[in-house]
């Protein structure tokens, strides 16, 4: 006698915004009768946060665990102890997105040190010598966008070697000139970072060139606060000796999950970098950093 | 032979005279016929027709129907009615404007192209928008498609270097999880399962040979569909990106084309199964319409396509990105209207990121194809495509793309070649229905960058021909001013060539055109590459030029492949060379004037190849040669081809060869004529006799030549030979007597000696003729009881039955021999006649003996039916001499006895059907030859009647038109003993 457990959501990309309805299907399966003593529905939004073995001992960031921030929880029973009939049982639900007081639901984000999560299980309790029976889903939520417009003003970047800050000996190094714009570092999340990188001169042979995505994770505690930053995604945008003067475009495709709008709390902060590197054919690296702020309109 | 004969025809051994049937006592006499009277009396009466009778051939012109069907179509057009209004003089066109169901649905397509008609309008529109779209959205069929080239690719570009595949499955670097608890379960388990999957993770292969690395890249594409088939999406993916990460390997650089047809391949099959499962995920309550929108889209299907186009997005490595998302293009039609339109030009712009230059003119050509699949009306990133090219085409000479060929060993104009089939292709999607003023504004660009040869090189393939051709000179002095060091010229005006060949270039521009290239051609040092090219320019020359430059291209050709037997390694070209030639000189004399054009054909020095050359001349010949000719350059020639032909023909020739070539030489044969000039055309048919001896089909044909000839010489004196004209025609008659024994099909020798003796007899050669029937008489025993026709075994008999008859008749008129007896040669058939062994239970014996009948009762008549001018046949020998007669009668009595005699034998066991048709064939005969007033032989057919009705076997459909023959028979005059003759016959009812 084996019984499923299945939650379906209207939306077939899970995504919702403050203040809309949550709606759904709880789905039963099942060949015969199915006695249960209720089903209830929790719904629930949690931001973890923890503390990078790094910036605190290891110990600290075994047990000093911050608490986790709830950001919404409700609960609603779906149907009253008894019985489910054979075959598939379909319960419609509603929840609305709803948050108490002057909690704010920020967007939905799977980070290293920070995680965003909203979650709705169902569960449905049974009676002696039958295990009770759960099922998750995650859905994503989305901040309210932005009402103001973004402005997007390019920035031009030109790297040489005397640009660069970290460099011993700056006699020893090749010569080179790379011209570039980003069309903005304030990004609408939907859309991509975009822009232009010229080759101008280089002497020695470019290997590859490419666009790193970080995210930069702060989290605030007691002790005081700490701050790692991660990489998301590196991109490549060209692959060896690239033609000279010929502008290469810089694209990237800003992650679903993995990047939000900038976030700014009391608790933590959520920020994104992103590193355009450039390797020469002896490996040598170079890097040069941009700070972004994303936004969704 | 013949002498051995002269008994049988005389004696007539095995015939008894008195035999002791009792039927056999019957006298024959031969019914006297007036066959001019017969013939008057049974000719249809003429019958005027008038002009409004029906008659098959006549107009038909339907006019009651074209306003019926206007009265039920209200909608009909306007000029459909104005064609019906006029009579159409043409009976076809007349009944397609009738009621045929396929002009009604012309008339109205040409009524909706009008568009006046309200009531089909929309739905005309409606159709017209469609065919606007597809002409524009869809590409021709005259666009030469990827899978044409592909093979060549593969084929052209082959390596024996040892090759490597490096698969990288296990660890995903293009996705951005780390081990945390932070993430999430689904991507967790997904994980997990890779790994499952693919244990070792990373995988090189080395040392491959070319085969087995083809034979990987195939496993690699089964194993994509197996994991798309079961539902494992993610490993799909990561085969196809690990695959197209192999493309951004140039370390086997001479086998790179040849990888990347391969891995496209790959390529695709990924990029239809996405579109497939997206497409079959919309499909769920109806199928998408055929041009669907985004609408219609379901949102499941979106969010699917969405996540396949985030998941490539994130794809580390620029190549697989690239690729990856080039090969889904097509699914952009779910998600976004816009999606292709600003996709294309945004991976056009990622190509410039590919350092190396090969990988990146073939990334260029992969998305040209893709584009031109998808949306080939989306000609801009085609064409940003191409400048993008030129951009960068400086990379080329770049120091990295040097320092890898040194260490790989490979030369420049050969690591040149490599880029041509991807420019080519590139340049052919631009190219196509491109407007001239964008080749023109391409050529200049090209010309820029300094006449770079390998672009000029695919422009000239890639472009339109009229468009190179217009423009011939321009291009020869861009070729001229090329650099010769990195790309060869010979294969820059073979390009050129080939363009040519398709379209004129402007009239005064020819000569110098042709002077130009041949310069550079005759250059040439190594003679492969000398022929490729003079190969291409010989077809320019024929086109347009006549012999004296053909001849001079010729005499180049030689020059070049003689030395050190070069032509043996070329013999394809050669025989293409040609093929051409033939193509454009249809007339011989002219072909064959040109000095160089045998020495030409001497080069073909391999049996097989010059057989085939000498074959394509025969076709040409057969084909275009309208009138015969008696030039003696054609004729010297051509026999010397044909000799060649002949020659070929061995032991092991198999029996379809030797008929195509005996049809060949047939064809030559027929096309000789000496006009007049008869005895010359005596003696080429001995010479060709000589010369074809092998084939007996040209030998069968010679006899016919000459026998021909004959015919004509007494046409041309009008029946009356001079001493001249008749030793002459007595020498034609000498050459087939001694021809036709060389034969070794026996029905071709008895058709031919009956076929000569009555060309001989009419020719008033009567010795020649006796010889000739004599020859078939005496050959008849030789004839097998079963031959072959088609390959299959057959009973001769029917065969020989028809010769017999034939021979027969001509007998009529064959004078008998002074030296011989009576009916000697009529003796002599039928004594071979008995003697044949015929098969068993067969009548055939009988049937001949029944046949020749009639022949004896006609030579029985005071004036025969035919007779040959100036022949004195046997009428006019004997002028009805009652011995003669009586001889004559004696045979018919002897023949009647047989066939008496053998009916009896047949009326005891099976045979009782056949002895009614015996009997009633010998009915039939007696009443249309015999003279029935003799009362015993009114008595045999009486007898014979009732004998063939015995069995009730007998056709009474047969019987009842007999009898009403009989009886209009009667009626005659003199015919009055039939109506007492009829009055006996009864018919029988069937039982």
């Amino acid at each position: 006698m084996s019984v499923t457990l299945d939650l379906r959501l209207k939306r077939a990309n899970k995504v919702y915004l403050e203040g809309e309805v949550l709606a759904g299907v709880v789905v039963i399966t099942s060949k015969e009768a199915v006695q249960h003593q209720g089903i209830t529905l929790t719904m629930e939004g949690l931001v973890n946060l923890q503390l990078s073995s790094k910036s605190v001992g290891v110990f600290e960031a075994f047990y000093n665990s911050v608490k986790p921030i709830s950001l919404i929880s409700s609960n609603i029973e779906v149907a009253k102890p008894g019985k489910v009939p054979g075959g598939k049982t379909e319960i419609p639900f509603e929840f609305p997105l709803q948050v108490k007081g002057n909690k704010v639901l920020y967007e939905t984000y799977h980070g290293v040190f920070v995680n965003i999560q909203y979650t709705l299980r169902c569960d449905m309790k049974r009676p002696l010598l039958a295990k009770d029976l759960s099922k998750t889903c995650e859905f994503m939520v989305h901040c309210q966008p932005q009402k103001s417009k973004v402005q997007l003003t390019p920035v031009d970047f030109t790297i040489t070697p005397e640009t660069l800050q970290n460099v011993r000996e700056k006699g020893s190094l090749p010569k080179f000139l790379i011209r570039g714009h980003l069309d903005a570092t304030n990004c609408v999340i939907t859309q991509p970072l975009t822009g232009e990188l010229v080759v101008e001169s280089s002497e020695v042979a470019i290997k590859s060139i490419e666009l790193q995505l970080v995210r930069v994770e702060t989290c605030g505690c007691a002790e005081g606060y700490a701050r790692d930053a991660t990489e998301i995604q590196n991109i490549q945008i060209a692959e060896g000796d690239v033609c000279h003067g010929l502008p290469i475009p810089i694209y990237m495709v800003f992650p679903r999950l993995f990047t939000c709008p900038t976030l700014e709390t009391t608790n933590f902060k959520v920020e994104f970098e992103v590193n355009v590197v450039i390797v020469f054919h002896d490996d040598h690296l170079i890097t040069e950093n941009f700070p972004l702020k994303l936004c969704r309109v | 032979m013949i002498g051995d004969l002269t008994q049988f025809f005389t004696q007539l051994p095995g015939w008894s005279h008195d035999t002791d049937s009792k039927m056999a006592s019957v006298q024959w006499h031969s019914r006297t016929r007036s066959y001019d009277a017969e013939s008057r009396s049974c000719r249809a009466p003429a019958v005027s027709v008038q002009s409004g009778d029906y008659h098959p051939l006549k107009p038909i012109t339907v006019t009651d129907s074209k306003s019926r069907r206007g009265a039920r179509k209200g909608s009909t057009s306007s000029s459909s009615s104005s064609s019906c209004s006029s009579v159409a003089p043409d009976p076809l066109s007349s009944m397609l404007e009738g009621t045929d169901p396929l002009s009604l649905f012309a008339a109205a397509a040409s009524s909706s192209a009008n568009e006046t008609p309200a009531l089909s309008h929309s739905s005309s529109s409606l159709e017209l928008g469609r065919k606007r779209r597809e002409k524009d959205e869809e590409v021709g069929c005259d666009f030469e498609p990827w899978s044409a080239k592909r093979g060549e690719i593969l084929a052209r570009f082959t390596t024996t270097e040892k090759l490597s595949i490096n698969l990288f499955m296990g660890s995903e670097k293009s996705k951005a999880t780390s081990p945390s608890s932070a993430v999430s379960e689904k991507v967790r388990t997904r994980l997990e399962e890779l790994d499952d999957l693919e244990e070792g993770s990373q995988r090189e292969l080395l040392n491959l040979s070319q085969q087995d690395y083809v034979n990987r890249i195939e496993e690699l594409n089964q194993s994509l569909k197996e994991a798309w088939a079961s539902d494992q999406k993610v490993k799909a993916l990561k085969i196809v990106i690990q695959c197209s990460k192999l493309l951004s390997d140039t370390s086997v650089i001479l086998f790179y084309p040849s990888k990347f047809v391969l891995i496209t391949d790959i390529l695709d099959t990924f990029g239809r199964l996405v579109y497939e499962r997206i497409w079959s995920m919309c499909s769920d309550p109806a199928p998408l319409p055929d041009p669907f929108s985004v609408e219609d889209v379901n949102d499941t299907a979106k969010e699917t396509c969405l996540n396949w186009f985030f998941k490539i997005a994130s794809i580390r490595e620029l190549i697989p990105r690239l690729y990856v998302e080039a090969a889904i293009l097509k699914c952009n039609r779910f998600v976004n209207k816009r999606g292709i339109q600003e996709t294309l030009p945004r991976l056009t712009a990622m190509i410039r990121g590919i350092g190396d230059p090969l990988v990146g003119v073939y990334a260029r050509a992969y998305l040209c194809r893709v584009g031109m699949e998808v949306a080939p009306q989306l000609k801009d990133s085609l064409n940003k495509n191409f400048f993008d090219l030129l951009a960068s085409f400086r990379q080329i000479h770049g120091d990295s793309v040097q320092n890898q060929l040194v260490i790989q060993r490979v030369e420049i104009p050969v690591y040149l070649t490599l880029y041509s089939p991807a420019i080519h292709w590139i340049l052919q999607c631009v190219a196509y229905r491109a407007p001239d003023v964008l080749l023109t504004e391409m050529m200049e660009r090209c010309k820029k960058l300094g006449n770079n040869a390998l672009l000029l090189n695919s422009i000239m393939w890639a472009f339109r021909a009229e468009f190179v051709a217009a423009r011939a000179t321009d291009f020869i002095g861009m070729i001229k001013e090329c650099d010769e060091a990195g790309f060869p010229k010979h294969l820059l005006f073979g390009s050129l060539g080939r363009s040519l060949a398709c379209a004129d270039p402007p009239e005064g521009e020819r000569l110098p055109v042709l002077n130009e290239a041949w310069k550079v051609i005759t250059k040439v040092r190594s003679p492969q590459d000398y022929i490729t090219c003079a190969e291409i320019w010989v077809e320019f020359t024929c086109r347009h030029f006549t012999k004296r430059e053909v001849n001079t291209v010729l005499a180049d050709i030689i020059k070049h492949m003689t030395p050190d037997r070069a032509f043996e390694d070329a013999y394809p070209q050669l025989q293409s060379v040609m093929t051409k030639i033939l193509t454009y000189f249809h007339n011989f004399s002219v072909l064959f004037s040109m000095e160089k054009f045998l020495p030409f054909l001497d080069m073909f020095q391999k049996d097989s190849v010059r057989v085939e050359v000498c074959k394509s001349i025969m076709d040409v010949f057969i084909k275009h040669q309208q009138e015969a000719t008696r030039d003696p350059v054609i004729l010297n020639a051509l026999l010397h081809v044909c000799k060649t032909m002949h020659d070929s023909v061995n032991a092991l020739t198999v029996e379809d060869e030797k008929r195509a070539l005996a049809l060949l030489i047939n064809g030559f044969v027929r096309m000789v004529s000496f006009g007049r000039d008869f005895e010359q055309q005596l003696s080429f048919c001995v010479e060709a006799r000589a010369t074809f001896c092998n084939l007996e089909p040209v030998v069968v044909q010679l006899i016919h030549t000459v026998n021909h000839l004959s015919m004509e010489t007494r046409r041309v004196m009008g029946g009356n030979h001079s001493r001249k004209t008749a030793a002459f025609v007595r020498a034609c008659a000498a050459y087939s007597f001694i021809t036709i024994p060389s034969l070794g099909s026996i029905f071709s020798r008895l058709h031919l000696y009956l076929l000569s003796g009555q060309v001989a007899l009419a020719n008033q050669c009567l010795s020649q003729a006796d010889s000739f029937l004599k020859a078939a008489v005496s050959i008849l025993p030789e004839v097998p009881r079963v031959i072959s026709v088609e390959g299959k075994q057959r009973s001769s008999e029917p065969f020989l039955l028809d010769f017999i008859n034939n021979f027969l008749s001509t007998l009529l008129v064959v004078p008998d021999h002074p030296e011989q007896g009576v009916l000697y040669l009529v003796r002599g058939l039928l004594n071979m006649v008995q003697d044949y062994t015929w098969e068993d239970n067969s009548d055939a014996k009988v049937r001949v003996y029944v046949s020749a009948l009639p022949l004896l009762a006609a030579m029985s008549q005071e004036s025969y039916l035919y007779t040959i001018p100036k022949v004195d046949s046997n009428e006019t020998l004997y002028g009805g001499d009652p011995k003669f007669i009586a001889e004559i009668s004696r045979v018919c009595d002897t023949l009647i006895g047989q066939v008496l005699d053998y009916l009896k034998t047949l009326g005891q066991d099976e045979g009782a059907r056949r002895q009614g048709s015996l009997a009633f064939s010998l009915f039939s005969c007696l009443l249309a030859h015999g003279d029935l007033r003799n009362n015993k032989l009114n008595q045999l057919a009486v007898n014979l009647w009732n004998l063939s009705h015995k069995n009730g076997y007998c056709d009474t459909r047969a019987s009842v038109r007999t009898l009403e023959h009989i009886r209009q028979q009667a009626q005659q005059p003199d015919m009055a003993h039939l109506s007492d003759m009829l009055l006996r016959l009864s018919l029988q009812s069937r039982a």
